[in-house]
């Protein structure tokens, strides 16, 4: 699985995506955020307002409660200031 | 039409090209974007991010909920990403459909949902250094009058 960071999450983390392993027992973006803020304490910190940030999902936003697999690419993406 | 580009545009080109060919709209509404820059908050340049793809599919998404909230007979959103430097358009919004209500409405949902759901973020640059824009609630409550 790919996770990407962008704009002030990606700075904070200073790394813009992680390749990673996704353990058997986490089957939702819920327990991926949960289990990626247990293993970095710097994304942890990042995330310390964790429902200000939307998640996608092969680049279309989803809810938190979505199931995932190893061969999606996830994104954690703070509030967006476009426009 | 969609376009999502580092490059530069026109925004008169831009509304002329897409107003052609459609006599059977009777108003046009065009919102263009710019960075500005300021006595009080001078920049030196915007500099914006993007996740391309995710910007594309969300960017579709809204554009065809407009068209068929407002029964629009076109809309197209045009959003660049990069730096770009003060008085430089930077996303143009426009829509046509038979009468103004629709088509200014129409510009407006669209307007609402890209501030809140198009990834793209912003920083900007000064003589300080570089600063991330932070999102804004009153831009959260637009985009809440329409659901």
């Amino acid at each position: 699985m790919k996770v990407l960071y962008f704009a002030w999450l990606r700075e904070r983390l200073n790394r813009a995506s992680d390749d990673i392993n996704l353990p058997d027992d986490i089957t939702t973006l819920t327990e991926l955020v949960a289990w990626l803020r247990a293993n970095d304490e710097a994304l942890d910190l990042a995330m310390d307002n964790p429902k200000q940030f939307k998640l996608s999902r092969n680049a279309r936003i989803v809810s938190w409660d979505t199931a995932i697999t190893d061969d999606d690419t996830i994104a954690i993406l703070p509030p967006m200031t476009g426009g | 039409m969609i376009v999502i580009s580092s490059l530069p545009f026109d925004p008169g080109k831009l509304l002329h090209d897409f107003q052609s060919d459609h006599p059977d709209a009777g108003a046009a509404v065009t919102f263009t974007g710019m960075v500005r820059s300021t006595k009080d908050r001078p920049i030196s340049a915007l500099i914006l991010e993007c996740y391309p793809e995710l910007a594309e599919n969300e960017i579709a998404a809204i554009r065809t909920a407009a068209v068929d909230r407002f029964s629009l007979i076109d809309a197209a959103i045009v959003h660049r990403y990069g730096r770009l430097v003060p008085g430089e358009p930077i996303m143009q919004v426009m829509t046509l459909a038979s009468h103004r209500q629709a088509a200014f409405d129409g510009a407006q949902f669209l307007m609402d949902y890209l501030k809140t759901d198009a990834p793209f973020w912003k920083q900007e640059e000064t003589e300080a250094g570089t600063a991330w824009v932070e999102a804004k609630a009153a831009d959260d409550a637009a985009r809440e009058r329409w659901t």
